[in-house]
């Protein structure tokens, strides 16, 4: 074990635990490693990391089966509360992408950069609901941004703790709200981009789209309704 | 120079201040203290209200030093509350400023807690949680306005341990949440309840209806103690709190972390986001019931610096509203 830890630097600190970068087995390789969270009972805080380890190593394969695109697993220690995975070279999150292109672009440019991705998170979410997989935690910081050799966009979703495998509409209209709020809170142009995310999600998830997006609807309209006391 | 009283009254406090260019020159307030195992309801917090605010007011008069035409402006809670209450609150507001004759501004009450926390600690862009008996939201500042990234999906996370203080019969005096964080300093024994974490979302509804169905049996059987559950329960909703002010932080780079509201005083919590900051070389700024809990100055302070930025709400727009997002107010007083 010891060896294969050789030579990884941190990072990144992400927001469950701490991102290096190495090499295993020769491949270019992120490790994300969710370190012991003192703020918590010792307890809690075991049981979540072997939740969210679990959770993130099904999902990333699951998701490849639905057809996403997810980095490969290499190696799973609960010891040492490490993933090993393949390093997705040359990426940079979406969220910096978009943020990027917003301030170097004119509006209508960057529109223009921007729509292909948008188009292409909306399939991806739609894939994943279509085969019943639930992300959990859909921010444009667990999405990332690559090209490949020819020139294609290609979008690969990380960060798969909060993911479970369920046929609800409603964990999926969650799911749906989590980005919306995320995008709303995160991008200035996040008014145009999302209802462009909906409309690839229902060309793929044709299922159940109809029914996820009235949960969508009324898991929206609740937060707009909620009174708030005190 | 400019001055400003503030009136909030949006739940049980009552509380009147006086602010004078960041500097807060009276702070006084009451509780409305319903007996064990009650919560408040609206008609009998608003008369509570009613019945003090004359008396409030004049002590804040008093401590600040201040006459009435040395006032500037006065501002009030428009919301978000109970209706009730804010409506009493805010009828003795704009009595005072048709009788001085000064301009009136309504605050958003979430606004008030995070001007006032930025005030105090001197924090500067902070990620702020936000936690009190009826809001429980993870903001950060960005393009002018205090945008919600995380929040409540149902109740309220002071709601829930009011709440369970009643399952209890625990006393509401000073408050059920700081006899909870007495009793839990005695727990020991980690009770699992539901953990409900969706993105920076967070969910309270399972986790007290979890405690209403088990409390009594678990005590009964002697398997746990009153300290022990409150303790649980503490540890539980605590950690999905600082978890998602986490989970914000790193998806918007931050390195400050503002508590603010009712609940932002138990040090419980405090601890907790501490020892997360430290965890992520970030700094942890949080103020104490002073200023955490409802209070007047919160309201003074934040509508003097809307009134020095040009607010002013005319006088035909002085409601109130239950409803009032944090998110819904143009943050003209800071820059981008
Ligand atoms: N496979 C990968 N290839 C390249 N970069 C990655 C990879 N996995 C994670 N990262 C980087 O690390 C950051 C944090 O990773 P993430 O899995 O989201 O962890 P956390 O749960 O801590 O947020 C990502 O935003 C991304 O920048
Ligand atoms: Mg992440």
């Amino acid at each position: 074990m010891s060896s294969a830890w050789e030579g990884f630097e941190l990072f990144k600190q992400g927001a469950e635990g701490r991102v290096y970068k190495g090499t295993y087995l020769g491949r270019p390789t992120i490790v994300k490693e969710r370190f012991k969270k003192f703020y918590r009972h010792p307890d809690l805080d075991e049981h979540l990391t072997k939740e969210r380890m679990k959770a993130e190593a099904r999902a990333i394969a699951r998701s490849k089966t639905a057809g996403v695109r997810t980095p490969c697993l290499y190696l799973v220690d609960f010891e040492s509360r490490r993933i090993f995975m393949e390093e997705i070279q040359g990426s940079i999150t979406v969220k910096k992408f978009i943020n990027d292109t917003l301030s170097d672009c004119s509006e209508e440019d960057s529109f223009r950069t921007i729509l292909p991705v948008a188009t292409e998170i909306g399939s991806i979410v739609g894939r994943l609901h279509a085969s019943n997989i639930i992300h959990g935690d859909l921010t444009t910081s667990n999405m990332l941004y690559s090209l490949s050799t020819e020139g294609q966009i290609s979008i690969t979703l990380i960060d798969f703790g909060l993911s479970h495998v369920e046929n609800s509409a409603e964990d999926k209209g969650v799911d749906l709200y989590v980005l919306e709020r995320a995008l709303l809170s995160t991008h200035s142009n996040a008014e145009k981009l999302f209802p462009l995310i909906l409309q690839s999600y229902k060309k793929v998830n044709v299922k159940d789209s109809k029914l996820v997006l009235d949960k969508f609807e009324e898991v929206r309209a609740r937060g707009r309704k909620r009174t708030m006391v005190g | 120079m400019v001055i400003a009283i503030g009136f909030e009254g949006s739940a049980n406090k009552l509380g009147i201040g006086i602010v004078k260019d960041g500097e807060v020159l009276s702070n006084c307030r009451r509780t409305y203290i319903t007996p064990p195992g009650e919560g408040f309801l609206p008609r009998e917090t608003a008369q509570h209200h009613r019945e003090k605010a004359l008396i409030i007011l004049q002590e804040a008069l008093d401590e600040a030093k201040v006459k009435p035409q040395d006032i500037d402006v006065v501002c009030y809670t428009k919301g978000p509350g109970m209706g009730a209450p804010l409506v009493s609150t805010s009828v003795v507001a704009l009595t005072v400023a048709q009788l001085w004759n000064k301009p009136v501004i309504g605050v958003n009450h979430c606004i008030g807690h995070i001007e006032m926390g930025r005030l105090i600690t001197g924090a500067d862009n902070p990620t702020v949680l936000y936690v009190s008996g009826g809001n429980t939201q993870v903001i950060a500042y960005s393009r002018r306005r205090y945008r919600i990234f995380g929040e409540t999906i149902d109740i309220a996370v002071g709601n829930c341990l009011d709440r369970f203080a009643r399952v209890l019969k625990l006393s509401n005096d000073p408050s059920p949440g700081y006899n909870i964080e007495q009793m839990a300093k005695n727990g020991k024994k980690l009770l699992k309840m539901p953990y409900v974490v969706k993105g920076m979302d967070v969910s309270f509804s399972g986790i007290l209806s979890f405690m209403e169905e088990r409390a009594e049996s678990l005590l009964d059987l002697g398997e746990y103690t009153a300290e022990d559950l409150c303790f649980s329960l503490q540890e539980t909703i605590f950690a999905m709190l600082v978890e998602t002010t986490e989970r914000a932080m790193a998806h918007c780079e931050s390195s400050e972390v503002l508590i603010v509201g009712g609940v932002g005083c138990n040090l419980r919590l405090q601890e907790m986001m501490g020892i997360m900051c430290k965890e992520r070389n970030a700094k942890l700024f949080a103020t104490d019931d002073r200023f955490c809990i409802d209070n007047g100055a919160m309201i003074a302070h934040a509508g003097l610096e809307m009134f020095s930025h040009g607010w002013k709400t005319l006088w035909e727009e002085t409601t109130c509203t239950q409803r009032y997002r944090t998110d819904e107010v143009e943050v003209t007083w800071r820059g981008e």
